[in-house]
């Protein structure tokens, strides 16, 4: 019998992405819990039970003190027992935008040579200072090992934030390049990834929107593929259904395809 | 023991926040400094040991980016520091997450005694400037001195010296005073008690409080003697608010017009909005609620109502522009919360009415904020308080008029979905027994925002009291809001308000009316710190709060979810039916009012309104060979322009519902008429929201005015793919003081002004089968400062909010298409009076837009039939700046040319080239649509006026044939995007 994928979206202090990330499992397969994190904390739900495990969009505690900071420090303190057994499990974790955040500030990507809960990367301020919402072109790397961006080239994506700059160390970064754990890139209309802003929107380093740890099991990124379900998403998408080239799903839900087919077939 | 951990970002990063100030003081005060470093600093105040303290800097600094100490840095190379940090007793929101994350380090909660305080420093570098130039920008940029402490140091006194540690703590005080008023003095003593306490009562009022009291029975009994006490009083001031009571809409007028006709009105409310909708109401079943509950609603769908509610904060953003907005935004959010059962919230809107942020410094009256930082702030307020609650904002718009300088509008609002049924009843049905349990959900209470209502009943003035500024706190009502969900899909409780102006009076006020009567203990209520006096409590408008009728079977329920959920809860009391509005402290009663005379007492206020309409100077039209210039010169004007920069610091995208988006086109760069959102993730349906406002219209009559904003907002729908059947609008007054007194001695013109649109929305709401489901009304939007009294015009928002059945049938404004054909639908008519072209004349004229409902209607009918059958590529309808900037933005949307002959649009005889282009004529639209289908649409539009009129074409080209101009594209988005870039 085919496994029943299940995914834990926490929920809960100003996160607030849950519905659409919901949406995006449930559309490809999966059954979803919004677990609000106290619940998870009080063991009124067990990790274990789950496949992935999602990191939402939102602002948990109002970014005071940076991004994911006092949401990334509550976990750590409190539930890191649980997240070791379930990466070690080699089950799938996602951090979209806020979530990124959590997990780099968690020590969850990009984990070189296997080093979890060690914070190497970091999403900082955009150069611009300003939160921005906007579309972007992303490509992904076909090198990457990551699991959530297998066979996607290039697609759009909306970006919502105000820290998302990504940096780390120069060892560390020409670490992250080497083992390819950059899973998706800004780049131009072109696909061009030599680009400035607008087309990267923050000034990450080598315009980088997405890393995964070494496994490609867990993944971080700041653009928003829930926020994509629907080809009426698209900022475009009316002069390509006037042309008869509107596809029938937004760019979006196939990170979430690829995560379920994936437990589906190793779980 | 108490420990200063300092953040700063480390040095081979960019300090992003030194980079905004740097570049702040640049454009507001054309001051270049070197160099600002800036770095957070908490103090904590708690039972920990040195090596927690260093433990905890370790944790709380990203350690990528940061470098966190325990103590102070001394640094090198800089001149001034400035440290801002909260006034006592003001929320600190950061403090209190950072008080958070102390916790989860010790492992223990911190007690109510510990404190974490946050404070910024910036050391800024700049040879040349004095202690005078430091303070100056930190007074007018870096801090607020209403709601924060500025501590300013030469580099030299921080080298020699330890900084003083920022502990804004609130000193001791005793609770619980209550003092007594004697109201058998002269009318004099009355109006000095009155205007003393920020009661905002009249001489009239208070002699009405005066009798009540004298004749009230049984008062002994409670314990209270014949004079009212404060808390008493001050129940009456915010019930009795103009902000609260509508007592100008509400009242007795007598109208004359220009030819002496004369008509007595009781009520412009009742007589015109509230009697079009229940007119309506009989004819059409999509009405679910109306005018009774804190938004209006909808039916939507089997599963779903629509509530909407637009509200304004223009008095507390006038003093706070950051605080003022924000709480405006979240507080705007609880009006749906606390409708119906509670909504779950949906989309936000925005507008501000403002003053030229190009307004140099002189014009300025002193005591006025000037409109740049006005602007900033209050954008930055609503962005941090929509972003952080996870709502997208739908529509955004920008006004700007120089009389906006006196008080600024800020309009805010929430679209909420409500299920149909919730528990077995229909989801926007509310009611309270006797029994059910008086409760109060959100943050704790402080001095903060008290006499809101009050002072927002007055106009602006020096003394204007500064606790009426608020900070919000998005994320403490996000955790509210998750909870308000979870009790409702419980079904624990059977009424929710929420907690606005006048505070747990109002809302516990109106509950009171449900059930006849309540007994709450005010020394139960949460407070932030010790000293807060009864009358305090019942009145203060702190934010995050809620109100609710629980039953007692559901109580232990409702506190074990809400204590999950760390949201705090209080039982205050129960609602009773002995008619009375009664309030204890510590079991003695300190308030004892009869619901009956809190809500009917007050005496409708009788006025005189008197109409003659004005006569205006009519400009000289400029030259034909002007045109090209003048074109540019109008899409360049700040009411036509991008405002692009601010529109994309919000979020629009989060839920992922965004069909037609706030801008659009190829380069998602040109405001779009309206925007349409997915009502749940994946719907068919969706929700449509325009909104329309001409404040220079009613420089030459209110009447028509109303009547464009009402077509206006209308056929944004229409623009997008809306139909014209089932539109619900929502009218948000903002006015000049309409009474005449000393102080406005041209009342009776601006009350017939008043009096003259409300007739305008009678017809065209009737007219147009639109009915009013919700509104607002701000009455005293003046200010007197620096000796000057500036009165914004009489402005009318009009917000609409419709179905659309297929958002896939929706459409955009951008032409698609080389090849397509060009229509303009719709008369152009000599009708520039009040137009952006007349002012960028420097004129008003007389020749106001008007509106013909009847072909409006005719016409929207058809072009649904058009959006409908999906034969249209484009479709915008032109408001300021008419045909020209109608023209301009369908060609920059689309980054496509448009070839016009002129001579063919549709038009009254006789129009000059300019009043062509410029006329703001209403119910007009211009079309873009395949040369294939131009038989069908010919046959749909046989009975409106219309015509083709061109093509688009490949070449980057508008090319105006008849007047002789052709603009290259990339000189109208220049012109288009560059006034308010980056600003």
């Amino acid at each position: 019998m085919a496994t029943t994928v299940k995914t834990l979206i926490i929920t809960g202090y100003g996160l607030n992405c849950e519905k659409e990330t919901a949406k995006a499992f449930e559309i490809c397969g999966s059954e979803t819990s919004q677990i609000h994190l106290n619940d998870l904390l009080d063991k009124q739900y067990a990790l274990e039970d789950f496949h992935i495990l999602v990191f939402i969009g939102g602002f948990s505690f109002g970014d005071h003190l940076g991004a994911g900071t006092v949401f990334a420090n509550r976990i750590k303190y409190r539930f890191q027992k649980d997240l070791e057994k379930f990466v070690a499990d080699g089950k799938l974790i996602i951090g979209i935008c806020n979530g990124f955040q959590t997990l780099s500030r968690l020590g969850l990507v990009p984990a070189l040579n296997g080093e979890y809960f060690v914070q190497t990367a970091a999403l900082a301020h955009n150069d611009s200072t300003l939160f921005r919402d906007d579309w972007v072109n992303l490509k992904a790397e076909p090198a990457s090992p990551c699991i959530f961006t297998k066979s996607i080239d290039k697609l759009k994506l909306p970006i919502r934030h105000g820290e998302g700059k990504f940096v780390a160390d120069e060892t560390v970064m020409k670490e992250i390049e080497e083992k390819n754990l950059v899973a998706l890139r800004y780049c131009t209309e072109n696909g061009d990834s030599d680009c400035s802003f607008p087309d990267n929107p923050n000034g990450s380093i080598n315009n980088i929107a997405g890393i995964c740890d070494e496994t490609g099991r867990i993944f971080g990124l700041m653009p928003h593929p829930e926020a994509f379900l629907s080809p009426f998403n698209a900022p475009d998408w009316q002069a390509k259904k006037m042309s008869g080239k509107l596809p029938k799903e937004g760019e979006g839900v196939i990170f979430f395809k690829n995560a379920v087919e994936y437990i589906k077939n190793n779980f | 023991m108490e420990y200063r951990i300092e953040i700063s970002t480390l040095p081979k990063w960019h300090d992003a926040r030194g980079g905004a100030v740097i570049k702040q003081v640049s454009d507001y005060f054309e001051i270049t400094l070197s160099d600002v470093k800036t770095r957070d600093v908490y103090t904590i105040s708690a039972d920990i040991n040195d090596e927690e303290a260093a433990n905890i800097a370790e944790e709380l600094t990203n350690s990528v980016l940061q470098k966190g100490v325990v103590g102070e840095t001394k640094l090198d190379d800089y001149n001034w520091l400035v440290a801002v940090g909260f006034m006592p007793g003001v929320t600190d929101n950061v403090g209190r997450s950072a008080h958070e994350a102390v916790g989860d380090i010790l492992g223990r909660k911190l007690l109510d005694d510990e404190f974490v305080f946050s404070s910024v420093e910036y050391m800024i570098t700049a040879e040349n400037l004095s202690r005078k130039d430091i303070e100056h920008i930190a007074k007018d940029l870096l801090a607020n001195e209403l709601i924060e402490s500025i501590a300013i140091f030469a580099k030299d006194e921080v080298d020699t010296t330890d900084l003083p540690l920022n502990f804004p703590a609130m000193p001791d005080a005793e609770s619980g005073i209550v003092n007594t008023y004697n109201l058998e003095v002269s009318d004099e003593e009355l109006v000095e008690i009155s205007r003393k306490g920020t009661l905002a009562l009249t001489l009239d009022e208070m002699k009405v409080i005066q009798n009540y009291f004298r004749k009230a029975k049984n008062r002994e009994k409670y314990g209270l003697t014949a004079n009212p006490t404060d808390v008493e009083l001050e129940v009456l001031a915010q019930t009795w608010s103009e902000h609260c009571k509508h007592k100008i809409f509400d009242a007795e007028i007598d109208y004359e017009d220009e030819n002496g006709n004369k008509e007595h009105i009781v009520s412009c409310y009742k007589s015109f909005i509230k009697k079009s909708t229940h007119e309506i109401g009989e004819e059409v079943d999509w009405l679910v609620s109306v005018f009774h509950d804190n938004a209006g609603i909808v039916k939507f769908n089997d599963k779903f109502d629509i509530a909407y509610k637009v509200e304004t904060h223009n008095s507390p953003s006038a003093l706070d522009p950051y605080g003022g907005a924000m709480t405006g935004i979240v507080g705007v959010n609880r009006d749906p919360l606390g409708t119906g059962r509670g909504c779950e919230l949906l989309i936000n809107v925005w507008g501000y009415c403002l003053g030229s942020p190009f307004t140099p410094g002189k014009d300025v009256p002193e005591g006025l904020l000037h409109p740049r930082r006005l602007r900033d702030g209050i954008h930055k307020g609503i962005i941090d308080g929509g972003n952080q609650s996870g709502i997208p904002y739908g529509i955004g718009w920008e006004y700007f008029e120089e009389r906006y300088l006196g008080k600024p509008l800020v309009y805010c609002g929430t679209v909420g979905l409500i299920p149909t049924k919730i528990g077995g009843t229909p989801g926007h049905e509310k009611s309270i027994e006797p029994g059910d349990l008086v409760v109060m959900s959100g943050g704790r209470i402080g001095k903060d925002g008290i006499h809101g209502a009050t002072f927002s009943s007055e106009e602006l003035h020096s003394d204007s009291p500064v606790q009426a500024v608020q900070i919000g706190d998005p994320i403490t009502q996000k955790k509210m809001g998750d909870f308000i969900r979870e009790a409702r899909d419980a079904d624990l409780y059977r009424f929710i308000t929420d907690n606005g102006a006048g505070g747990l009076s109002s809302s516990i006020g109106e509950m009171a009316e449900h059930s006849g009567g309540c007994r709450m203990d005010l020394a139960k209520a949460p407070v932030k710190y010790a000293g807060l006096q009864p009358w305090e409590i019942l009145v203060s408008e702190a934010q995050e709060r809620m109100s609710f009728a629980v039953p007692p079977e559901n109580i232990e329920e409702f506190r074990r979810l809400a204590e999950q959920r760390d949201v705090e809860i209080t039982v205050l009391g129960e609602f009773t039916d002995d008619g009375k509005f009664h309030m204890q402290y510590n079991e003695k009663t300190v308030a004892c009012i009869d619901i009956e005379f809190m809500h009917s007492g007050l005496p409708r206020m009788q006025l005189t309104a008197k109409w003659m309409p004005p006569v205006n100077v009519e400009p000289e039209l400029p030259s034909d060979d002007k045109l090209e210039e003048d074109f540019l010169t109008m899409l360049g004007r700040l009411n036509v322009c991008s405002d692009e920069y601010k529109a994309r610091q919000y979020d629009h995208e989060v839920k992922g519902l965004s069909v037609i988006k706030p801008f659009v086109g190829k380069e998602r760069d040109v405001l779009s008429d309206a925007t349409v959102t997915m009502a749940e993730q994946l719907s068919k349906e969706g929700i449509i929201l325009s909104a329309g406002i001409l404040p220079r219209y009613s420089d030459i009559d209110t009447y028509h005015m109303m009547a464009s904003v009402i077509d206006l907002a209308i056929r944004k729908i229409i623009a997008v793919g809306g139909k014209p059947e089932g539109i619900a609008g929502l009218d948000n007054f903002c006015w000049p003081d309409p009474v005449k007194s000393e102080k406005t001695p041209d009342g009776e013109y601006k009350l017939a002004q008043l009096v003259r649109a409300n007739k305008a929305l009678y017809d065209y709401t009737k007219a147009f089968q639109t009915p009013c489901v919700s509104g607002k009304d701000s009455m005293k939007n003046d200010s007197i400062m620096g000796g000057k009294k500036i009165s914004i015009p009489p402005t009318v928002l009009f917000s609409a909010i419709a179905k659309m059945d297929d958002v896939s049938k929706s459409i955009s404004l951008d032409a698609k298409f080389a090849g397509d054909d060009v229509y303009i639908i719709g008369t152009t008519k000599k009708e520039l009076g009040g137009s952006e072209f007349f002012a960028m004349l420097g004129y008003i004229g007389n020749d106001v837009p008007k509106v013909d409902a009847k072909l409006a209607k005719a016409t929207y009918r058809a072009v649904n039939v058009i959006t409908e059958s999906e034969l249209a590529h484009s479709l915008h309808t032109p408001a300021i700046g008419g045909l020209a900037t109608g023209f301009a933005k369908v060609a920059m949307g689309g980054r496509l040319g448009l070839d016009i002959d002129l001579s063919a649009v549709p038009a009254e005889s006789g129009l000059t080239i300019h009043e062509l282009l410029f006329s703001e004529s209403n119910s007009r639209f211009i079309m873009t649509a395949s040369q294939e289908n131009a038989a069908k649409i010919a046959e749909i539009l046989k009975d409106i006026p219309f015509a083709k009129v061109g093509s688009v074409t490949e070449k980057q080209e508008l090319n105006l044939n008849g007047a002789n101009i052709a603009i290259p594209i990339s000189n109208l988005v220049e012109k288009y995007k560059s006034t308010l870039a980056g600003v």
